[in-house]
């Protein structure tokens, strides 16, 4: 019992982690119905801006609060993917919006490898390991959670809460929701359908930012082709929850992140991967708009 | 329209201006973009720890780089642009030349010449790269490309796991080779075979799905092939893979064993070289490519692929004239898939060794992008794309006098996969249909007239 | 001969498509509500009624595009071969029973030549022929044949649309009317006993609309197919139906013949929306209206 507990807690962990990626694919999906394939890469590149400012400021500081070191790491990594993906969208996928829908999907793994390509490049090919951060381990009724994971799992929330809001509740969110349903009709009625559309970017971006400091935070480690495997989890978490719905991409994402882990608890761990994309196949073979998504409906 | 009336020294200014502006916040968002990733770099040092390596100079090169071409191209690049789209409004397209008319007889005759005239002008061994590097590696793209052009040109389904079939193929051939000593000629129509039926069972569950869900299942597909090729160790050797692979004979005649007393070398008393083998093999996969083209040429003029083609319009259309999409989508997919298998096992016996690691997505990837910016359906711009993307690539490789110009430390092939990725964004953006946009009718009343890639869709099966 | 005059005799004896307590639900609506008609061999039957009566829902039923919560639609082939079209998948139906149609938006495929789009409708034939692509593959004359055959029914149907001079354009090219037109010479290319055509006068300007009365008429005279036709526009409908069924709300409100369906109180308060008690009236009116018109052709 003890052990399946233990798994459930790692697994919430990991599906956080996904969740807060799966975001980014299901928002952009949701307003311009594209398979946004740079974004596992944009994760990678999230965890790679995270690592090389933790190397700065403890080379520059020393001694600094962890608390302060990860605030930073975390603010600077959604600066840089927020950035990278505003000069993405802006350069490589807006010219070809409303073309052939092939164009932007092969533009968009054209940029996957392109970027985790830079990186390899900029940053070579080895694995980057980091000290640990956080090492603090509670132990609750018998059941071992370190600070690492609830510093994930709260993160998560308040990410999710925040994002809820502004998607329900504000303007900005009434925009995209606006563009998403009918992108001609929101740019008669005076939104700025360019800006909503970046600023959906920015904001899936930054999210994978976050996710891929706290992947970075948890393994203490990355690489440059940290990218593809996560971003396929994610985006199989985005479907399985029902792609453009917010609270679905979460819901996938930890469902994810448990089959996983229960997966190579209880099986065995060569083929938890396999375990994964079984379900991403059965999901969409049998109910393709996912749990918590809409069914579309075959107009004749 | 105020602006006509300006003069155009103020036009001038004003962009001058606007470029400076532009230029200036490119610059900007370059050192955004690059400050972390080009400004420093991340090496382990003697005790494996993580360092920091300062490279400000070339950051600004990058930054300088940015904001110079974003002010060339607002001030000078994008008004003489549009002047030139202005003046040539005319169609020039009057009469095509002799060359363009017979493009593909052209380079069908030069493949075929291309061997021996490698070998006259780099010598036997010399011959070797040009063969295997550019010729073999090329032609198994195109075949690749090709067969993958049925599923994705022609039927409209978007395939990301097509490699699971080359795998196939591959592995057909190593094992059962291995395994039962079968030679090449038998388990090359086998390897067909069995990948089509793989196309088959893998095509069966999917045909309801539409679009991008088809896609990311198909990709799932590819994944699962490739990561049971990995785990099943007892039977594929897992990643390290499976090697020794036999070599294929010349219809059994000659042999390119150096020990056989029927060796291809030695019959016809020439001196051992490698390169009798390879040159072999290129002309073996130029069959294999010319029966792809050739098949899906011939398909396209029948009932079949002509339901394939109004799969990729307008499904719900086809169902209403009596097609029977379901059986018409599983037999562009096995064909498809039998291509892949064909190749597969080429491939294998090219290599003689076969591992996981050949199969990855980024292959499939690769091959749908050649598809995409060949231009979808069409055969030359398919062939021309595998040529300007696997051969562009291969050829940084030899630019060794790069290293020149950076450094004995600058090894070109890291940046293939680079230049690659921004090679597939530069052309979607520049020709989002791909090299050949228009589509040449199957059949015609009076006069063949190609199709306009405006009319033609995409597919959302 | 005497068989024909037989059928001519016996018309209202020999329905060629018997629909019969046919409801369709959505959800918990229901778009169709027992809903029975018959279409008789050799007319023209037109289905009309308001916006959102559920008449597409019908057609969608009968060419197996949605299926039916219950009810029965039966089709019965001239040689007596019957087909219970709810059990059947959509393209069985256009294959095997031989039910083509047409749809409310255009459904062309755009990016093949005109000529091209009537092959493909000729795709189960062709597929016979060449040995289910096998055979053809081989080069074999067999499917030579069935392809120059192909293209003669293709070349018949171009002329009798007036098409012929665009055959070898993109379809998406066409014109609206001329797509309108490629789109029933599409289905009549599939050689179909019963042609369904979903709003075919839609957007068609009057010019365009008497060329499409036209070749609707020759479709019946001369290949005998039977029409199962929806339509808005009431200068096609009273012109060329032999039979009219009304629908209002998913039900049956009058059938019968165009003038008996003109006069039908039930129906001009379906159009107009008026009481049970104004309909009288209303009906007086739109006779002094028809006869005003009729006098100044």
């Amino acid at each position: 019992m003890e052990y399946f507990v233990q798994q459930l807690v790692n697994g919430l962990t990991l599906g956080s982690i996904y969740g807060l990626i799966a975001i980014g694919y299901t928002m952009v999906y949701g307003i311009i119905g594209m398979i946004n394939f740079a974004h596992g890469d944009i994760f990678m590149l999230g965890g790679f801006a995270a690592l090389i400012t933790f190397l700065v400021l403890t080379s520059v500081f020393v001694g600094l609060p962890v608390v302060l070191l990860l605030l930073v790491m975390m603010v600077a990594a959604m600066l840089t993917a927020s950035l990278w993906n505003w000069t993405i969208e802006k350069m490589a996928y807006r010219p070809l919006r409303g073309s052939f829908r092939l164009a932007p999907l092969i533009t968009a793994i054209g940029m996957s490898i392109a970027l985790s390509n830079f990186i390899q490049v900029t940053q070579g090919p080895r694995n980057k390991p980091i000290p640990p951060l956080v090492s603090s381990v509670y132990n609750v009724f018998g059941i071992a959670i370190s600070l690492k994971q609830i510093i994930i799992m709260l993160l998560t929330a308040i990410l999710l809460t925040t994002f809820w809001y502004i998607v329900n509740k504000t303007a900005l969110g009434r925009a995209q929701r606006a563009t998403e349903q009918d992108r001609k009709m929101a740019a008669l009625l005076g939104i700025d359908v360019d800006r909503t559309i970046s600023v959906t970017f920015v904001m899936g971006a930054s999210l994978a930012a976050v996710a891929g400091t706290m992947y970075l935070m948890y393994y203490g480690v990355t690489v440059f082709t940290d990218g593809f495997i996560p971003g396929v989890k994610a985006f199989t978490a985005a479907v399985l929850g029902g792609i453009g719905s917010l609270p679905g991409a979460v819901l996938g994402g930890m469902l994810i992140g448990l089959i996983e882990s229960l997966w190579s608890a209880y099986f065995t761990i060569d083929y938890k991967d396999v375990a994964t994309f079984s379900i991403l196949a059965i999901v969409l073979i049998f109910k393709p708009s996912g749990i918590l998504g809409r069914p579309e409906v075959e107009k004749v | 329209m105020s602006n006509i009336s300006h003069s155009p020294e103020s036009a001038g200014g004003n962009l001058t201006a606007r470029a400076l502006r532009e230029g200036i916040f490119a610059g900007i968002v370059a050192l955004g973009l690059f400050v972390l990733f080009v400004g420093l770099e991340t090496t382990q040092n003697i005790r494996n720890e993580l360092v920091l390596n300062q490279r400000w100079g070339l950051l600004a090169i990058f930054v300088a780089v940015a904001a110079v071409g974003r002010f060339l191209t607002v001030a000078y690049i994008r008004p003489w642009m549009d002047a030139r789209k202005a003046a040539a409004k005319a169609p020039a397209e009057a009469d095509e030349s002799f060359f363009k008319r017979n493009f593909s007889k052209i380079a069908i005759v030069a493949l075929l010449i291309y061997p021996p005239l490698m070998v006259m002008l780099f010598g036997v061994q010399g011959s070797l790269k040009w063969v295997d590097n550019f010729g073999i590696q090329i032609l198994i793209y195109v075949m690749l490309a090709w067969g993958l052009n049925i599923v994705v040109g022609l039927a409209g389904l978007l395939d990301l796991g097509y490699v699971a079939f080359y795998a196939v193929g591959a592995y057909s051939y190593a094992l059962l080779s291995q395994y039962f000593g079968l030679s090449f000629w038998i388990l090359l129509p086998l390897a067909g075979i069995l990948a089509a039926f793989w196309g088959m069972i893998l095509g069966f569950p999917v045909l309801r799905l539409k679009g991008d869900y088809l896609a990311i299942v198909t990709l799932a597909f590819g994944e699962i092939i490739r990561l049971v090729l990995i785990n099943w160790t007892e039977v594929t050797r897992g990643t390290f893979g499976v090697s020794g692979i036999p070599k294929a004979s010349v219809f059994g005649i000659w042999s390119f064993d150096v020990s056989a007393p029927n060796n291809f070398a030695k019959a016809f008393s020439l001196p051992m070289s490698s390169a009798y083998y390879k040159i072999f093999l290129f002309y073996l996969i130029l069959a294999l490519a010319l029966l792809t083209a050739y098949v899906t040429i011939r398909l396209r003029r029948m009932p079949i692929g002509r339901a394939w083609e109004a799969l990729r319009e307008d499904e719900i259309a086809c169902r209403s004239l009596g097609i029977n999409t379901v059986t018409t989508k599983l037999t562009a997919f096995s064909i498809g898939a039998m291509f892949g298998g064909f190749a597969g096992s080429f491939f294998a016996v090219r290599q003689g060794f076969v591992s996981p690691e050949s199969f990855v997505f980024l292959e499939s990837a690769i091959i749908l992008a050649i598809v995409v910016l060949g231009g979808m359906g069409s055969l030359v711009g398919i062939a021309v794309a595998a040529v300007v993307m696997v051969g562009g690539t291969e050829l940084l490789r030899e630019m060794t006098f790069l290293k020149a110009i950076f450094g004995p430390d600058f090894t070109p092939e890291l940046y293939r996969m680079l230049i690659f990725g921004l090679a597939m964004v530069i052309v979607m953006v520049w020709k989002p249909r791909g090299f050949v946009g228009s589509r040449e009718p199957t059949a015609f009343l009076k006069e063949r007239k190609a199709v306009s890639g405006s009319f033609t869709k995409e597919g959302h099966g | 001969m005497v068989s024909e005059t037989m059928t001519t005799n016996t018309m209202t004896a020999d329905p060629i498509l018997k629909v019969e307590h046919l409801s369709m639900r959505f959800g918990g609506l229901m778009a169709i509500n027992d809903f029975s008609f018959e279409a008789q061999r050799g007319e023209i039957t037109a289905l009309i009624g308001p916006n959102g009566a559920g008449k597409t829902t019908v057609f969608n039923c009968v060419t197996g595009f949605y299926k039916p919560t219950m009810g029965m639609i039966t089709m019965r082939q001239k040689g007596g071969k019957e087909f219970l079209l709810e059990r059947l998948n959509d393209f069985e139906i256009t294959r095997d029973a031989k039910v083509a149609r047409t749809f409310q938006n255009i459904r062309l495929f755009s990016g093949l030549t005109v000529l091209e789009n009537l092959l493909v409708a000729q795709h189960n034939t062709l597929m016979k022929a060449s040995g289910y692509t096998v055979l053809g593959l081989l080069g074999l004359p067999g499917y030579k044949k069935a392809a120059a055959e192909s293209i003669e029914v293709a070349r018949h149907w171009l002329e009798k649309a007036d098409l012929i001079a665009r055959a070898d354009d993109p379809a998406g090219d066409l014109p609206y009317g001329a797509q309108r037109r490629l789109e029933i010479a599409r289905a009549m290319c599939t050689g179909p006993e019963v042609l369904c055509l979903d709003e075919p006068a839609a957007g068609l300007n009057p010019r365009e609309s008497l060329a499409l009365n036209e070749l609707l008429r020759s479709i019946r005279k001369d290949s005998g197919t039977s029409i199962l036709l929806i339509e808005h526009d009431m200068s096609v409908v009273m012109e060329i139906s032999d039979h009219v069924v009304v629908l209002e709300y998913g039900q049956k409100i009058s059938d019968g013949t165009p003038d008996h369906v003109k006069n039908d109180p039930k129906v001009i308060a379906a159009y107009l929306g008026v009481e049970d008690d104004e309909v009288e009236e209303v009906i007086e009116e739109i006779e002094e209206i028809e006869g005003t018109a009729g006098g100044s052709h």
